[in-house]
């Protein structure tokens, strides 16, 4: 085991003495999810057609879930944060939760005019309404 | 500021240490790579909110269906998983380095960073390949004046619009001119059909027979955002690979010429590491948006 000091204000190193197996186990972790999602990316692939809307989005979500769990070993591992203080986690994780709501909005957002497209909601009225509209005698000059 | 008023234990913000246990550096480069992911999310949550909103995306199993000499053969996810593995396995040997450097063992960290440093360029070679084989690519497409075209993938015409019916190329194939036919005809053989050698010599009736008796797969035009999109969000990830191996071609040099033994610490290992982790951390969320779902 080895400490190496890079600054005197720096009172403490993160233990990396435990060897690589950590970091092998990990890289099959890794492998492992993106083989399930692809093998669920082929399934959206072969089966488009047979599947209802719901079950496809259901899919799409499981994969977005195995998305961010390889996200988190990433960063909690191979970029070793799960090994900082935990007062610089939280600076660094905190904000990203905004993501949460930018997701939630924007795509609420693009699903409802995706709906306007397509039920012309939202639009003005036509040039003929307004003409074929009743106009009171005494309105004229 | 007096450092002699607080009692012992709690002079954590005071000075004399760091309070996040971290050196200057690294908790900056933690905040670039913070504000960097707000920026590729800010990229891929417009790209979803347009993707969103209409009814006729791309279907990327369609778009992304090929691998370098395979021909045509219709190869969906093959070739961006294989591009996935290869940046995982980057970062790897990246962390391996980082960790090499931990135990000041100099000759590991020169091997564990030649093998990330060959995974960033393979990954570049791989984007280039696949860059090209779009921009290049020959798709028969119905255009907005009513004539057949041939269309590539850049990041403003779009081939991938819903499929086209027979009918309908028929009779905008009428409306289209010698030169664009002749462009057609020279396309068929994607598709496995014989096309004789002077196509240009060929009357515009024999041409639109042979192909509209083709199996030819005609498509309407499709949303330029596609592309935007595309290209935009894979050139500004591979432009963080592209970076990523250049820092890390410097770290190499430096590690070769011992100037962290000098300074009895690898941290810029360390550091390094820390954006090629993020640029992996990317791709994970580019693979999902544009080629998984």
């Amino acid at each position: 085991m080895s400490q190496h000091t890079i600054s005197p204000e720096i009172t403490h190193a993160p233990q990396h003495s435990e060897g690589t197996g950590r970091i092998w186990k990990i890289f099959w972790v890794l492998s492992f999810l993106t083989i399930i999602e692809l093998a669920l990316g082929y399934f959206l692939y072969l089966k488009a057609d047979d599947l209802s809307h719901t079950v496809i989005l259901l899919t799409k979500i499981v994969i977005g879930i195995l998305t961010l769990l390889k996200a988190y070993y990433i960063v909690s591992v191979f970029m070793h944060l799960g090994d900082e203080v935990r007062n610089m986690i939280m600076t660094i994780t905190v904000p990203l939760v905004l993501f949460v709501w930018f997701i939630i909005a924007f795509l609420w957002d693009g699903n409802s005019w995706k709906e306007m497209r397509n039920t012309n909601a939202g639009s003005r009225p036509s040039i003929e309404k307004v003409q074929t509209a009743p106009v009171k005698e005494g309105d004229r000059k | 500021m007096s450092t002699t008023t607080i009692p012992a234990g709690t002079k954590w913000w005071n000075g004399g240490r760091s309070p996040f246990n971290a050196s200057y550096g690294k908790v900056m480069m933690w905040y670039f790579l913070m504000s960097d992911a707000f920026t590729f999310g800010a990229f891929l949550i417009s790209y979803g909110t347009i993707r969103f909103s209409v009814n006729d995306w791309a279907d990327p199993n369609k778009v992304f269906n090929s691998f370098p000499f395979a021909g045509h053969a219709n190869l969906p996810l093959a070739f961006v998983s294989l591009m996935t593995f290869i940046l995982i396995f980057s970062s790897v040997t990246m962390v391996l380095a980082v960790h090499e450097g931990h135990n000041m063992n100099r000759k590991g960290v020169e091997k564990y960073m030649i093998l990330t440093i060959i995974g960033g360029a393979a990954f570049l070679a791989c984007q280039a390949w696949e860059w090209t084989h779009l921009l290049t690519g020959e798709h028969v497409t119905l255009l907005n004046d009513g004539t057949m075209s041939v269309l590539p993938t850049t990041a403003s015409s779009n081939p991938w619009g819903l499929p086209l019916e027979h009918n309908a190329m028929v009779a905008a194939l009428q409306k289209t001119p010698h030169d664009q036919l002749v462009n057609i005809a020279s396309t068929l053989h994607h598709s496995g059909t014989e096309v004789a050698h002077n196509t240009s010599a060929m009357s515009n009736t024999e041409l639109i027979n042979m192909i509209s008796n083709s199996e030819i797969h005609a498509t309407n035009l499709g949303r330029p955002a596609f592309g935007s999109y595309f290209f935009g969000i894979t050139g500004f990830h591979g432009f963080h690979v592209l970076s990523g191996v250049v820092i890390n071609i410097i770290m190499y040099i430096k590690t070769k010429l011992g100037h962290f033994d000098q300074r009895g610490h690898y941290e810029m290992i360390e550091k390094a590491g820390l954006y090629w982790h993020f640029v992996d951390l990317v791709w994970v969320f580019v693979f999902l948006c544009f080629y998984l779902v």
